[in-house]
């Protein structure tokens, strides 16, 4: 008998239950129709509430926010915030479509494409989605925004729409079912909360661990 | 890892003499109660997700063996091998043969309780491969050649000072004169050491928070992005995870990921929650080529069906420990093995089995503080008295203790003789304490009164003043 038989075995036999067809109805269709569960009631407000408690949660949360009315501004706001931060003028991104769009020309910028390096020192990428409840950003793994720009450099610079903020997670989920389709995830889906940290000397709360040591959100439209 | 809770007693009078470790524990408060109160009060549904969540477990329990059938399938639909391992060993052997086919050296790490269940490092190590903890708790807890006295702060026992001297120690060819004086400095320092490991590593093993049934997915959850950068730099990403980590569906861990946060750390939500289904997709610029999950048993299937099942709905949140009166005096490692605080005094026994690890429910004021901040709602200080029925009629208690039940046992059947026998020890206790109102020392219990003084009794029994009082009426 493999493993895996042996561990189901043993789990029926402690359960006292066999794999009959009722429990097997139970289980598929929790998997097809997932029950929404308890979702907190602060979350469910209207678009502009629901853009300033991303806002706010995400400010909470350390993240810094900058709000844009198109595209079309963020070359400069880029610019702008590594100038401010006395960061070196350059960045990278992957091949998302809003992304790819922007022209840097008037910026001055080195402007990088593809998985990061470990001499990058900042990086951009598009948030999928946004979701207000708790200011966190959701980023899909891919050519259009590599993993890795999420987590090597020094500072990340997200661009959201305002129009992908959702109340809560299990919209979020909704979207990605949508998106992916259901049962399929992309390899990453990163949930990002405000920049890196860790409580690992003395239970104090130091930023800039591993990740991150900023995270910039650019909220457009 | 080497059980020494039969040491249990000696390890914790330990612990209380050592003057560093009490120092460290002072942090606890500030670092955890205060902040996780704050929390939970700011989120009014917070009662209702415990139920749901404790409901979602139950329901993912009672059909373990489905939703763990599903979980093999979608997650090797998405490229994932699934392994099953039924022990300890049969994991560590799994680990090591995906690793030796690998070709690799060096294996990042993410933090991993399971990982310390099977004493995987040392396996590694011995088996001539050099595993590197990344996670900043695991790595002063590694170049300090300890083991984690904490489910989610592994170094909370170790001072400032202490983690600059190892640094110093440790890290060496960098300018012994540099600051290390603010802790900002040794994160810093930390962070750059490890860098290198993540993009020379050959193999990144993280644990899980969740396993996915819907999706095949594994959930981490971090503050520090160390599990990301293992899991997204190394060639080939391991998850080794326990059967328990199954929820059904995205809004299932949904739940739960709202008081997981809040319990442990204070936070909304933890920075990083990161889910991962399978390896790099065929044209993803990063990522590893290779994604294996390794499912552990390990005695938890026999749980169910048992007066310990509840243990297994556990997130690892940390909660009960952070309000433990006991772990607060002795810290984690008197515990004598992996899992320490009210949590392993339940799951300890039930993994070790309980003449290893039955001395732990013992040690346990049943304040119930731990059961009111249990997120799961785990019944925990009931689950300790359970043990230690079990381990009483197994007869595994120290002989004194059967033998002053036994003595008690004797002269409770017998009442005229209990109350002579009890109205003499009165007297006794009552003149031994006549002076200053308790008693510095105990007959016979000399090390129930080491750490603490007893009240001296009024020198009648309750027997004798019940008397006493029903005739003045
Ligand atoms: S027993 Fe409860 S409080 Fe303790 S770690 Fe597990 S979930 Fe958290």
């Amino acid at each position: 008998m493999s493993a895996r038989e042996a561990v189901l075995k043993r789990i029926r036999m402690s359960l006292k239950v066999t794999d009959d067809e009722n429990r097997k109805r139970t289980v598929a269709a929790r998997l097809t129709e997932p029950p929404r569960g308890v979702i907190p009631a602060r979350s469910q407000v209207d678009h502009d509430k629901r853009i300033a408690l991303f806002v706010a949660m995400a400010e909470k949360a350390a993240a810094t926010t900058e709000r844009l009315a198109s595209t079309d501004a963020i070359p400069q706001a880029v610019a702008r915030y590594l100038r401010d931060r006395n960061l070196p003028a350059a960045i990278r991104h992957g091949d998302d479509p809003i992304l790819s769009a922007l022209t840097w020309d008037g910026t001055q910028l080195r402007v990088g494409h593809g998985a990061a390096a470990d001499s990058d020192t900042a990086a951009l990428s598009r948030a999928t989605v946004g979701i207000a409840e708790t200011g966190s950003l959701v980023l899909l793994s891919g050519r259009d925004n590599p993993t890795t720009l999420n987590f090597m450099p020094e500072a990340h610079i997200v661009v959201l729409r305002a129009s992908d903020i959702v109340g809560d997670l299990e919209t979020a989920w909704g979207r990605l079912r949508h998106i992916a389709g259901r049962g399929r995830l992309p390899r990453n889906v990163n949930l990002i909360t405000g920049p890196s940290r860790s409580g690992d000397i003395q239970q104090t709360m130091l930023m800039g661990a591993h990740g991150p040591r900023d995270l910039h959100i650019l909220v457009v439209g | 890892m080497d059980v020494r809770t039969p040491h249990f007693k000696d390890n914790a009078r330990g612990a209380m003499a050592d003057a560093s470790l009490q120092e460290a524990l002072t942090h606890i408060r500030r670092g955890f109660i205060d902040k996780r109160a704050r929390a939970v009060d700011a989120l009014p549904e917070f009662e209702a997700l415990r139920d749901s969540s404790k409901a979602i477990k139950d329901h993912t329990l009672a059909h373990l063996d489905l939703y763990l059938e599903a979980f093999i399938e979608r997650a090797e639909a998405a490229g994932s091998v699934v392994h099953i391992a039924e022990t300890a060993a049969d994991a560590r052997d799994t680990i090591i043969g995906i690793c030796r086919e690998a070709g690799a050296k060096r294996i990042t790490k993410g933090k991993s309780m399971i990982s310390e269940e099977i004493d995987l490092n040392t396996h590694l190590a011995e088996a001539g491969f050099v595993p590197v903890e990344t996670d900043l708790g695991e790595y002063i807890v590694q170049l300090r050649n300890e083991t984690p006295s904490h489910i989610i702060a592994p170094a909370v026992h170790v001072t400032r000072d202490r983690i600059e001297q190892d640094f110093r120690e440790k890290h060496r060819g960098l300018d012994p004169d540099r600051d290390l004086s603010d802790p900002k400095e040794l994160l810093a320092e930390a962070r750059t050491m490890l860098r290198g490991e993540y993009l020379a590593a050959d193999v990144g093993l993280t644990g899980a928070n969740f396993l996915i049934a819907e999706t095949g997915s594994s959930v981490i959850v971090t503050n520090e992005g160390n599990g990301d950068l293992t899991q997204t730099l190394a060639p080939v990403h391991i998850v080794l995870a326990s059967l328990d980590k199954l929820v059904p569906t995205l809004e299932d861990a949904s739940q739960i990921l709202r008081l997981l946060g809040r319990s442990a750390t204070g936070q909304d939500m933890t920075v990083y929650t990161t889910f991962s289904t399978g390896p790099r997709r065929a044209d993803d610029p990063d990522g590893p080529a290779a994604c294996h999950v390794v499912i552990l048993d390990n005695g938890r299937s026999s749980m169910l069906g048992t007066d310990y099942q509840d243990m297994l709905r556990c997130i690892r949140c940390g909660a009960c420990m952070n309000h433990c009166p006991v772990y607060h005096e002795i810290g984690g490692h008197a515990y004598g093995w992996v899992y320490p605080g009210p949590m392993g005094a339940v799951l300890t026994p039930a993994l070790v089995g309980v003449d290893q690890g039955g001395h732990l429910p013992n040690a346990s004021t049943l304040c119930g503080r731990c059961e009111e901040v249990c997120p799961m709602k785990i019944p925990l200080p009931g689950m300790m008295r359970s043990w230690r029925r079990d381990e009483f009629e197994r007869h595994l208690s120290p002989a004194t203790v059967r033998w002053g039940l036994g003595v008690w046992a004797f002269f409770a059947r017998r009442p005229r003789l209990y109350q002579a026998a009890t109205r003499l020890a009165m007297r006794i206790l009552g003149n031994l304490g006549a002076r200053r109102g308790h008693l510095r020392r105990l007959p016979l219990a000399g090390g129930w009164t080491a750490e603490r003084d007893l009240p001296a009794p009024a020198g009648a029994t309750f027997q004798e003043q019940w008397a006493e009082r029903e005739r003045r009426r």
